[in-house]
């Protein structure tokens, strides 16, 4: 079996300086199998030209990110929605 | 702005070679990958060639042994700023792939194992230039390195060399694959240090 | 958002693991179970970002400790914990993460499960219960290779003679102290069931290590019985390239 992903956690450092919501605890839905959990339980591969985020059920790929000198880009077309709780604690 | 770390210099070994510009030298050979390691048994590996609606040209495990392979060594160049010099690879080259294939195509789109894609122009994978490798250092190509085979264009950045390939699909048009698609250059030549798109 | 912390107290762990603790001005202060994404530059602007959990309990005064293990072919690891000196400045991005984390207002019973340098943001867990006096029962399954590995020994100790004592099992994978009852192993269903809270009192699981040990152990919960959303998991593993 292969373990070389890590979680939803090791991005949340990456996303913090695009998205103002914590990304952890946002549910998010895979646009291929319909899996809603928290991006904290994504399956992140982080040793790439670029993150790259995987549903925990079937692997598609949930969200990229990339890096390229003073652009970052961010690729989500693999979830359906990202869902933020706006009255959590800080 | 960022702060300079106080004796901080990173993973780098100063080189006397000539390396592309922006990277540095290695002795190791690293992993990195954007999915997980696919497991594919040889009694249902496929390699193929098509158009994007007929097949042109298929193997399976048995008859992509048959044919002729080489070995050769080559540096490889990842965009992640590593370069390895003098790596010893076996492979069937993709002239010997594309002999008898007849195609107004002028670019191919490689498709892995997997879901990772990549795309370059036809001509980059003739003369000379590419191959499907199946062993790397005297023994079989591990899976973590893309084994069973995987494709090897060595004078493009090394996400070109699709780990696990699968299927190349020839094409008139270009399509960006799975990194050319979100920043990484279409094309990706470390000597014009080619990483990014705009550059 | 990153942040500048200059280290004002360095302390080794073990042989290869070291605790830095900063000092951040402007610190927001952090629950337990975040980490800290660290910024090392170079002089010609190479930099390596690597993550690293905050140890320590919130508090007032603007500190943050990092536990730091020193990985043989790292690139970070061997800078942090043997090359930074108290008074180097470090940039520090976060607090980071809001799903592994212990809040004061829990108060039903929590199981901490920690395999090798899992067991830091377990310990700021443990750390933030003492510090707030909190009440809510607590249990820690600690795997490490061999007693010369763990981390915090005298501290978890020092808690099972307190009025409201963390109950600490440890298990080890390579060696064993000597008259150990449990020859080295990974911990498995067995000791599960032995010494971690019961299904049925419904936990809050933290289960902390290398992806292996986290799929592991989260696998073992589940087939006890263990709601799977009771179940919280953080993966550890490089970020740099692998070799």
């Amino acid at each position: 079996m292969n373990h070389d992903y890590l979680d939803g956690n090791a991005a949340a450092g990456e996303l913090s300086s695009i998205l103002a919501m914590d990304v952890t605890t946002a549910q998010s839905q895979c646009a291929n199998c319909g899996a809603t959990k928290h991006f904290a339980e994504a399956h992140v591969y982080m040793q790439a030209p670029g993150v790259v985020a995987r549903c925990a059920v079937c692997e598609h790929v949930l969200l990229r990110v990339v890096n390229v000198r003073h652009r970052v880009f961010l690729d989500m077309h693999g979830m359906t929605f990202l869902s933020f709780g706006t009255s959590q604690l800080p | 702005m960022a702060i300079i770390s106080r004796g901080f210099s990173g993973r780098r070994a100063a080189a006397d070679v000539k390396l592309p510009p922006g990277q540095y030298l290695t002795t190791d050979f690293p992993v990195l990958s954007a999915g997980p390691t696919p497991s594919v048994p040889l009694d249902s590996w496929q390699l193929t060639i098509d158009d994007g609606s007929r097949v042109l040209r298929k193997w399976d495990w048995k008859s992509f042994r048959e044919l002729s392979s080489e070995s050769f060594t080559v540096d490889l160049h990842c965009v992640t700023r590593w370069s390895k010099f003098g790596t010893s690879w076996e492979g069937v080259s993709l002239d010997t792939l594309l002999a008898e294939v007849k195609t107004d195509a002028s670019y191919a789109f490689v498709h892995s194992y997997g879901d990772y894609t990549t795309n370059l122009p036809l001509k980059d994978l003739l003369n000379k230039q590419a191959w499907i490798a199946f062993r790397f250092d005297g023994e079989n190509l591990a899976p973590e390195h893309g084994g069973p085979a995987r494709l090897l264009v060595p004078h493009l950045y090394l996400w070109k060399s699709a780990k696990w390939v699968r299927r190349i699909t020839l094409t008139r048009e270009d399509k960006p694959g799975f990194w050319e698609g979100l920043g990484y250059h279409n094309y990706g030549d470390p000597w014009r240090e080619q990483r990014y798109w705009g550059e | 958002m990153w942040r500048v912390g200059t280290v004002v107290a360095l302390h080794d762990e073990t042989a290869i693991v070291r605790t830095i603790r900063l000092k951040v001005p402007d610190w927001p202060s952090h629950v337990a179970g975040q980490h800290v994404d660290v910024r090392l530059t170079a002089s010609d602007g190479y930099s390596a970002v690597r993550s690293y959990s905050i140890a320590s309990a919130p508090n007032s005064e603007n500190y943050v400790e990092l536990t730091i293990e020193r990985l043989p072919e790292g690139e970070v690891s061997p800078y942090l914990t043997q090359e930074v000196a108290v008074g180097d400045r470090l940039e520090l991005r976060g607090p980071i993460g809001g799903w592994f984390v212990w809040r004061r207002c829990q108060t039903e019973p929590v199981q901490l499960i920690g395999g090798g340098s899992g067991i830091v943001p377990l310990m700021a867990m443990i750390r933030s219960r003492s510090v707030w006096r909190s009440t809510a029962p607590f249990r820690l399954l600690y795997s490490a290779r061999e007693p010369s590995a763990v981390l915090y020994q005298d501290e978890l100790h020092a808690l099972s003679g307190h009025d409201c004592p963390v109950t600490v099992t440890y298990a080890y994978t390579r060696a064993t102290p000597k008259g150990w009852p449990r020859p080295p192993g990974r911990v498995d269903a067995s000791l599960i069931a032995n010494t971690t809270w019961p299904a049925n009192l419904a936990a809050t699981s933290y289960v902390c290590g290398s992806t292996s040990f986290v799929e592991s152990i989260a696998g073992l919960l589940t087939a006890s019985g263990h709601e799977p959303d009771k179940i919280r998991t953080e993966r550890f593993g490089p970020t740099g390239e692998r070799k």
